[in-house]
């Protein structure tokens, strides 16, 4: 039994034979499973490995390698707040302190009702947009708290 | 020796290549192979770089950047392990540059890494505090607290303490390349990296303890041995292992006579890097609580008392020499774990003493068969000595086949050798098994016998003309490039187009065959392998399989019914006149009982003695207890085996760690050992033979080990070994191979053990660590 739908396996089988390495696919392997399962779960990373000739660990190796992987499950919307320098300088810093406090969680922390979670990250490309945030693959750019509310107050909204 | 092959070329190595390449290091110049890396060449001409991360023969991680070395016209420092050797290039490693460089790196590594020598089981054999000495500086200038980290038990002999890891990534490289098991990773990245096992929160893998035996500090440390010594307390002794029959060196770390520990400390025997998890951890049986201090005598009411030396061996010669008197039967079985000396005058005592030829030992493979095979005209053809290879040999083999058996359980050593061929020398295996051994993953071709037996097959390959061919008999496995192994069976096999017609066709393309065989092929099945041998080109060589330490040695000295020391036909009167002469008593001229014969006697009342000497035969032919009364049992062992609880007299020995002497592996490299533990109470099999001999009116002179080699040198075929190359602890090739041995009329009698690394026999039920390792109970 396949943990990931019949059209994603279906791709892995695909992805896994067009290299000369099976394992080539597995960073792309592992980001379609992330975003199909939210997480990768112990079944997916054993599928993947089984997909691949690889051990379970030689993926675990990979997923800890990477920072945007991860093993446990986060909010169905991940709020990603930019802190890197151009952001910094233009309140990303203050965005992120807003996001924790409306939301009322950390850093790496999930909401109890599973909706938010927020991560610090790195520059994501939109430094001429300071201060930018990324929630799951949507981009929101020169934010204040007040459009980081409204922002916030949607995604609650669409559930 | 047999000579070794020179260095496997260069893959792709243009033909045009230079010889040497020339170089100037601190202002010599030295020459070298082209491909050569700068730390090979350096530390060959006794420069010294310094170096964590780089191992020989493991591939290259740069990580440690302690071999930074200066080369001139390149603006920055070198790591002389990934630089290659090329001509005309000026290095200079002892510069302010090179010191500084040196310096930091030490201070950099030991930010995070604790200063707990006084409590590390490393300490005083680590490769940092050495370093540090040597290179490092007094002050640090990290003055941030260090990142605390638990330590973790990952397996019952592996620990790992987080703090300590300076990330070389040896562990995970010689797990996954070396032993081609792959339980080691790498997680997280930076600062946070860590060695990951394979299972998370633990390992499920061989337990060799390659990883903490190549630990250049004290991250992963042993289970059996931490916090018990510390290094410098202990002696540390050479020893051959008491487990299979590879002979692997293992450094016994001796303390007060205990035995402390098994370790691969100087990586001079002919095991090189490798160590198993027997020949690590297995030293425990020394000291299990279980094993005998003082003989033992069944009383009137039946039960074993203990008594002292003198009076249970004067209790067996009482015994023996009314059994004389009578004209009774003796058997005598000896062991495959005893040294060559022992059993050599073991069989001495039987047939020149006791005066019978029922004499043998656990067989578990044909060597008279191989022997007899190698001295016809058919078998010897064409083919130069010697016949046999040792095994360091394979480690540079051109091609090998391997017929049955499963080194990776059976012969580690064998199997790390044949890895490293693969790996390291490009070596063709080919490999002809009905199971699907792990092996197979080196294997440039297997032949996955689906019906018959490696037997029918090797016959079948030695003469097609008879029979057809077995097409449905097999199926062709090519090796996949698949880490999974065991967990998950392989790609469904594939049918060899052409049946082993394809893969005979493919061998005789090899020069220079190495064939491996397992106890699947006895009697005529290993004279149709030796045919077969014969007729591929080259030079092949052979290697018989067997289980124990001196499973070889027993063989060789003649602890057989029909066989004297080296091979020669107890039948043969020239043969019993050499040996009368050197022994000075008649030998009796019939063949004898076997084991199993033996034991059907005691069955049937008909043998009235029987004399076991670190043996434990009726595990494998269970004996009737009631008719045991008619036969005076004599058991001679470490441990109150089955055997030894039917015993009228029961007398503790020592183990092979515990004497000097020599032993025979299964390749018939013989080694040479000195005692390292000793045990109150035991002694050794040796002293116990000539005490009874003595007792018996036969005078086999001091009980020494050496003396007794000297004899075997002289009497016994291929034994005229270099003693110089026993002294440098090498080992030396017995080829026993002339004078025609007559081949073994009961190839029944080779009856394998099929240990697996966890298991091996009596020593191995007595050993905490093999019984704790939880693969030992999970696997199959």
């Amino acid at each position: 039994m396949s943990v990931f739908s019949p059209a994603t396996r279906d791709r892995f089988e695909r992805l896994a034979a067009s290299y000369p390495q099976p394992r080539s696919a597995l960073v792309p392997m592992l980001l379609y499973a992330q975003d199909e399962l939210g997480y990768l779960p112990p079944e997916a990373i054993a599928e993947i490995a089984a997909l691949l000739g690889e051990t379970e660990l030689a993926v675990r190796e990979v997923i800890g390698y990477y920072s945007m992987l991860r093993t446990a499950p986060a909010g169905r919307y991940h709020v990603q707040v930019c802190t890197n320098i151009s952001c910094m300088l233009r309140g990303g810093e203050e965005v992120l302190a807003h996001c924790q406090r409306r939301l009322g969680i950390h850093n790496r922390q999930t909401t109890p009702d599973g909706m938010f979670s927020i991560e610090e990250v790195e520059c994501m490309g939109a430094c001429a947009w300071a201060p930018a945030l990324q929630v799951n693959y949507d981009f929101h750019q020169e934010l204040d708290p007040a459009k980081v509310d409204e922002i916030l107050e949607k995604y609650r909204r669409q559930g | 020796m047999p000579e070794t092959p020179s260095k496997p070329a260069p893959a792709a190595g243009a033909p045009a290549a230079p010889a040497e390449v020339h170089f100037t290091v601190n202002g010599h110049t030295l020459a070298a192979a082209p491909g050569t890396l700068l730390i090979e060449a350096c530390r060959a001409a006794n420069i010294e770089i310094p170096s964590f991360c780089y191992y020989p023969k493991l591939s290259l991680q740069a990580a440690c950047r302690m071999c930074l070395v200066e080369v001139e016209k390149i603006p920055k420092l070198q790591t002389a392990c990934t630089t290659v050797v090329a001509e005309g290039m000026v290095v200079h490693t002892e510069t302010p540059t090179v010191h500084a460089a040196r310096k930091s790196a030490i201070e950099f590594i030991l930010t995070n890494h604790p200063l707990d020598c006084p409590v590390c089981d490393a300490g005083g054999e680590c490769e940092l505090q050495d370093m540090t000495f040597r290179y490092g500086a007094a002050v640090s200038r990290f003055d941030e607290p260090k990142r605390h980290r638990d330590e973790q038990q990952w397996s019952p002999v592996v620990y790992y303490d987080r703090p300590r890891c300076i990330l070389c990534y040896r562990c995970v490289r010689v797990c996954g390349e070396g032993m081609d098991v792959w339980a080691l990773g790498v997680g997280n990245r930076g600062i946070l990296s860590t060695i990951l096992p394979n299972h998370q929160d633990h390992l499920e893998c061989e337990e060799c303890g390659m990883c903490i035996d190549i630990c250049p500090v004290g991250a992963l440390t042993s289970g059996a041995y931490r916090y018990q010594t510390r290094p410098w307390e202990m002696q540390h002794v050479g020893a051959i292992c008491a487990f299979c029959g590879d002979g692997c060196k293992t450094t016994l770390g001796v303390r007060n006579g205990v035995i402390l520990r098994g370790d691969n400390r100087d990586k001079n025997g002919i095991n090189g890097d490798f160590l198993c998890v027997k020949g690590r951890y297995g030293t425990d049986f020394t000291r299990h609580p279980e094993r005998l201090k003082s003989p033992l005598v069944r009383d009137a009411s039946g039960e074993l008392r203990p008594v002292s030396w003198a009076y249970a061996l004067e209790t067996i010669t009482d015994r023996w020499r009314g059994i004389q008197a009578a004209h009774g039967q003796f058997g005598v079985i000896g062991s495959t774990r005893c040294s060559n000396e022992e059993s050599y005058q073991l069989q001495k005592l039987a047939r020149r003493v006791l005066g019978t030829n029922h004499v043998d030992h656990h067989r578990s493979a044909d060597f008279p068969a191989l022997f007899d095979a190698l001295a016809q005209p058919a078998g010897a053809a064409a083919q130069p000595l010697p016949q046999l290879a040792d095994s360091g040999a394979l480690k540079t083999a051109k091609a090998v086949l391997l017929v049955g058996g499963d080194p990776t359980q059976e012969h580690p050593l064998l199997a790390w050798n044949l890895r490293w061929a693969h790996r390291l020398a490009g070596a063709s295996l080919y490999v002809l098994n009905r199971r699907d051994i792990r092996l197979r993953r080196q294997a440039r071709r297997m032949a996955l016998l689906t019906h018959g037996t490696e037997a029918d097959a090797v016959r079948y390959l030695a003469a097609p003309q008879r029979g057809d061919p077995p097409q449905a008999e097999l199926t062709a496995v090519s090796p996949p490039g698949d880490k999974r192994w065991p967990q998950t069976p392989p790609s469904t096999p594939q049918p060899i187009p052409g049946g082993l017609e394809e893969f005979r066709a493919e061998l005789a393309q090899e020069r220079d065959v190495i064939i491996v065989f397992g106890p699947e092929l006895t009697g005529d099945a290993v004279q149709a392998l030796v045919r077969f041998g014969a007729s591929l080109p080259g030079h092949t060589r052979y290697i018989a399989m067997a289980d124990n330490a001196n499973s070889r040695g027993a063989a060789d000295m003649g602890l057989y019914p029909d066989l004297l020391p080296g091979y020669l036909p107890v039948a043969d009167g020239a043969a019993r006149a050499h040996f009368a002469a050197a022994w000075g008593g008649d030998i009796p001229a019939a063949p004898g009982w076997n084991q199993r014969q033996m034991v059907e006697a005691v069955d049937r009342r008909e043998l009235d003695a029987l004399y076991v000497v670190g043996a434990n035969p009726f595990r494998l032919d269970p004996v009737n207890a009631a008719n045991l009364k008619s036969c005076f049992l004599v058991v001679q062992d470490l441990f109150l085996t089955e055997t030894a609880q039917a015993a009228d007299v029961v007398l503790p020995a020592l183990s092979l760690y515990e004497k000097s002497g020599t032993v025979t592996n299964t390749c018939g490299e013989v080694q040479s050992q000195r005692r390292g533990g000793s045990f109150e109470g035991a002694k050794t099999d040796m002293e116990i033979i000539h005490a009874l001999a003595r007792l018996l009116g036969a005078d086999f002179g001091r009980p020494d080990a050496d003396r007794v080699f000297s004899e075997i040198r002289a009497q016994v075929n291929g034994y005229d070994v270099s003693l110089v190359q026993l002294m440098a602890g090498r080992g030396a090739l017995a080829v026993p191979r002339d004078g025609a041995a007559p081949r073994q009329a009961a190839p029944q009698m080779i009856r394998p053990n099929h240990d697996s690394l966890f298991t091996a026999g009596t020593l191995g039920r007595y050993s905490a660590t093999l019984n704790a390792v939880l693969e030992k109970h999970s696997r199959p």
